[in-house]
């Protein structure tokens, strides 16, 4: 770890997977819910888990891509960070904020929430993934602000660097994105507008800016291959998905009341969008097989070349199997999407940000890489975290299937709860994943509580021996 | 670490090798969209029949004049800092501009006129693909000025020679690719019947 301030990563690392396992908490509760509707009822109803599942992901992923930009952007600029203290202090107002919100998603009902926190006065509650008060709102945007401020200030004293610029840049992006939130007409067909510009500008726009920057710094650490060579793979990444996804953003406005020409706008240019994904594969495994050193971190090499095989999969192929119009049209808000959607999100999102702190953690702790066998640790969570997942997507595709056949294109079909009932052996299967994906993360976090560094003597002889 | 330059004859690719990487994804997206415009005809033949006729045929050829006749002054521009003229390259390439600049007028005027008489994306699916098809054409003429420009100030600023002006050659690519779109989008949307 070159410069000191770099090391205000390491609270927003750690709040990160905190918050994950607070997520994947509220996951496994609302996950039975399917299958015991009162669960928990009256205390934690379904809606509540469900809100507090989505809410902490998203504060957890924005934890780790702030933790990212601070140990990254000073490392590119070769500066150290403008402010470190703000960097602190803005790290604390985001945690109790976050903690407030889920706690106030527990103990107060919602519409009681609303009141309280002047939602009359200019409403913004009651959307997906919106459900944040307006003060959690006003406060994400002042810590945004804060890590805008502090970053580009670095930026703009140090080195410019393509990764730095796409980084602080994507920043700028995810912060300005959010700002629809804040509009909530009264038409819903302009709401969803609003909503999809956050949601899609963000996931298939934005995010994927930011995650290229991020693979692409630990590729050049990690394999040593030239900058360049990884710049000008990054800027046709960077192209290819703005080519795509910017008017892909169509592919959400079929079913929704807006002009018909979105039907053929939206299925063209959102067909592309597995095509940046398909090169961030090709991309990591090139920079792998055109490595010049033997980094010892094996376990964040192995994170960064999952990375785009799974988001490939989730955003890549699960989202091109409900993007063209036709093919929409009854797959539409069924568990096809909810299988895309948590595929995506942990293969690009969760998987990009894990990758940073595999890379980043040993050396905020003072070392190249950890031990051998928190190593193993740490790879054996990858793998039953990845698997399990893949598990739950193949089980809520099926659930899918069941609602397109029985509900969609049925000559007669069935009510939807008629439908939730014959999917109830998908949901069990999606539950004992999810389950499996938990001790995944259990595995993974043990890894973090294991002494010790690589131990490059002992290896090297073991190399040496063969 | 410098990848090819267009001294070297075994690389078959004029210009920086980024640049074509963009051009050959420019390229699939564009195609693409004329699929999709031949898919759509297939289904709606007389519809795109009658209403490729209320088009300005005129302002079409005209444009696409404009067009290559950039390109050839592109070109000329290459030839002339291969033997290493920089301000005559400047010239053809400020020349080119000028005519990218005429197209930009061209297509205004007639987007003008189209919805001065309310044609706009949603009249009918014909008209959604004219639009859209000659929009996103627009906005690459725009970028590919915006390239040009760049190497037009570098040219006259001397900052090429006869040994090296991979920047004329990637920028000068650029601009072929977006004129050769245009040839095959007015073949498509303004004349095949």
């Amino acid at each position: 770890m070159k410069y000191q301030s770099q090391k205000v990563a390491k609270p927003y690392f750690i709040a990160a997977l905190a918050l994950f396992f607070g997520q994947i908490v509220f996951g496994l509760i609302a996950g039975l819910q399917y299958l015991h509707g009162t669960f928990l009822f009256p205390e934690l109803p379904f809606d509540v888990a469900h809100m507090s599942h989505t809410n902490l992901l998203i504060v957890w992923l924005l934890m780790a891509f702030m933790g990212a930009a601070y140990f990254i952007v000073p490392e590119e600029a070769q500066t150290e960070l403008y402010s470190p203290r703000l960097a602190l202090v803005t790290f604390w107002v985001f945690l109790t904020a976050a903690t407030l919100t889920i706690v106030a998603y527990l103990f107060v009902p919602y519409s009681h929430l609303a009141a309280i926190t002047g939602n009359a006065a200019l409403p913004t509650m009651g959307r997906g993934y919106l459900e944040q008060p307006l003060p959690t709102k006003i406060g994400i945007v002042l810590v945004a602000l804060s890590l805008l401020f502090n970053v580009t200030m670095t930026l703009i004293k140090g080195r410019k660097t393509s990764i730095n610029l796409i980084l602080v840049g994507s920043l700028w992006g995810l912060a300005l994105l959010f700002l629809p939130a804040f509009y909530f007409p009264t038409d819903t067909v302009k709401a969803s507008f609003g909503w999809w510009w956050i949601v899609h500008g963000w996931v298939e726009g934005d995010w994927e800016l930011i995650l290229g920057a991020l693979l692409g710094f630990i590729l050049i650490k990690m394999t040593g291959v030239d900058r360049e060579i990884v710049e000008k793979w990054l800027y046709i990444i960077v192209a290819m998905t703005l080519i795509s996804g910017l008017i892909g953003i169509g592919h959400h406005y079929y079913y929704t009341g807006a002009p018909s020409y979105w039907i053929w706008l939206g299925s063209i240019f959102s067909a592309l969008e597995p095509i940046p994904f398909i090169l961030l594969i090709g991309f990591s495994f090139k920079m792998l097989m055109q490595r010049r050193r033997e980094h010892p971190n094996k376990a964040a090499m192995l994170w960064a070349l999952g990375t785009p095989v799974m988001a490939f999969l989730g955003a890549g192929l699960w989202g091109f199997m409900i993007t063209l119009a036709p093919a929409q049209y009854y797959m539409h808000g069924t568990n096809f999407t909810a299988a895309h959607g948590h595929l995506a999100f942990f293969g690009a999102y969760a998987m990009i940000s894990l990758s940073i702190i595999s890379y980043a953690m040993p050396l905020l702790r003072g070392r190249t890489a950890n031990s051998s066998a928190a190593q193993r640790w740490e790879m054996t969570g990858f793998w039953i975290m990845v698997l399990s997942m893949l598990g739950i997507a193949l089980a809520l595709t099926g659930a899918g299937i069941v609602t397109v056949i029985l509900q969609r294109a049925a000559d007669d079909p069935m009510g939807f709860m008629q439908v939730q009932d014959k999917a109830r052996v998908f949901f069990w299967v999606r539950e004992f994943a999810g389950v499996g994906f938990f001790i995944g993360l259990l595995v993974y976090l043990r890894s973090f509580f294991i002494a010790g560094e690589y131990e490059y003597a002992s290896e090297m002889k073991q190399a040496l021996a063969v | 670490m410098h990848t090819e330059t267009s001294v070297d004859s075994a690389q078959p690719l004029p210009g920086d090798f980024a640049i074509w990487i963009f051009i050959f994804a420019e390229l699939a997206v564009f195609g693409v969209l004329f699929a999709a415009y031949a898919f759509a005809r297939s289904a709606h033949v007389d519809l795109f029949n009658v209403s490729q006729l209320t088009l300005n045929r005129t302002y079409g050829f005209a444009n696409t004049l404009v067009l290559v006749t950039s390109s050839y002054f592109v070109a000329r521009a290459t030839q002339s800092i291969k033997a290493g003229r920089g301000t005559a390259c400047g010239n053809w390439l400020a020349g080119a501009l000028v005519l990218g600049g005429m197209f930009l007028v061209l297509k205004l005027v007639e987007f003008h006129q189209d919805f001065a008489q309310g044609i706009t994306l949603s009249t009918n699916l014909f008209y959604m693909f004219y639009l859209a098809l000659t929009f996103f054409h627009f906005m690459h003429v725009v970028m590919g000025m915006v390239i040009l420009a760049v190497v037009t100030y570098k040219a006259y600023a001397g900052r090429y020679s006869a040994a090296n002006h991979t920047g004329v050659e990637t920028g000068g690519s650029y601009w072929h690719m977006v004129d050769l779109v245009w040839i095959i989008l007015f073949a498509l949307v303004y004349v095949i019947h």
